[in-house]
């Protein structure tokens, strides 16, 4: 059962506000994956605040490097019920998790951070992994 | 900012690897752990030998991309439970 908005709008907004497109359909998930962006990176956010609220921020310091996808979008995991399993459907052999985070690079997922890699960590941590990350996967990208 | 839950044990709302004095080792999403059990939501359990796999070798696996989720709760008694860890220390 989806959360009140109230609680929700606040945990959209720290990923909008940094540049977060907002995909609210199954037709918006295809069609941001037809894209085959050549870098790009989606959230899976989350209410959870045990692993989610270190996700967030940890986004946010990751797009302060330097290197970072040009694509930013999210779905929100148990608010958009049938966005977020469209996602899922992109990548099944990867079991579902949220918040999780993922990297594609031409269209094809290139890296995948599941919750137990955000949970219990530091905001910086999960930073930490995403702009190694960046620099492994798109330094070329924002380079040329 | 998200929300928590000050009343459950610090492991609340964490991945946990539970193994077990039987061939069963449990991976959840730590609900709760008291003096008589311990409570794990959205739960994939492996029997050690499995598709030719020990538990360490489950455990790797599911340490490396997650796990599929069997049961939506499982409670494990604490007489049973060997040891507890994170999911994500591994």
């Amino acid at each position: 059962m989806p959360y009140s908005s109230l609680i929700v709008n606040p945990m959209r907004q720290e990923l909008t506000a940094v540049g977060f497109q907002e995909l609210m359909t199954p037709d918006e998930v295809d069609a941001f994956m037809n894209e085959k962006a050549s870098s790009a990176m989606l959230v899976i956010n989350s209410v959870c605040g045990c692993a989610a609220g270190q996700a967030r921020p940890g986004v946010h310091l990751a797009l302060r490097h330097e290197v970072r996808p040009e694509r930013l979008v999210t779905v929100f995991a148990g608010q958009e019920v049938e966005a977020t399993k469209q996602a899922r459907d992109h990548f099944a052999d990867i079991p579902p998790s949220s918040p999780s985070i993922a990297l594609f690079k031409d269209g094809e997922m290139v890296y995948f951070v599941p919750r137990h890699r955000i949970e219990s960590r530091s905001a910086e941590d999960v930073a930490a992994d995403l702009t190694a990350a960046f620099d492994r996967y798109f330094a070329a990208e924002t380079a040329s | 900012m998200g929300t928590f839950h000050d009343d459950k044990h610090e492991l609340h709302g964490t991945t946990i690897v539970v193994d077990t004095t039987s061939d069963e080792i449990f991976i959840g999403r730590c609900e709760d752990i008291d003096e008589r059990e311990v409570i794990l939501l959205d739960v994939d359990v492996h029997r050690d030998g499995d598709e030719g796999r020990s538990k360490e070798d489950y455990v790797q696996h599911a340490a490396q991309i997650g796990f599929w989720k069997k049961y939506d709760r499982v409670a494990i008694a604490s007489e049973k439970v060997v040891s507890v860890r994170r999911l994500g220390d591994l």
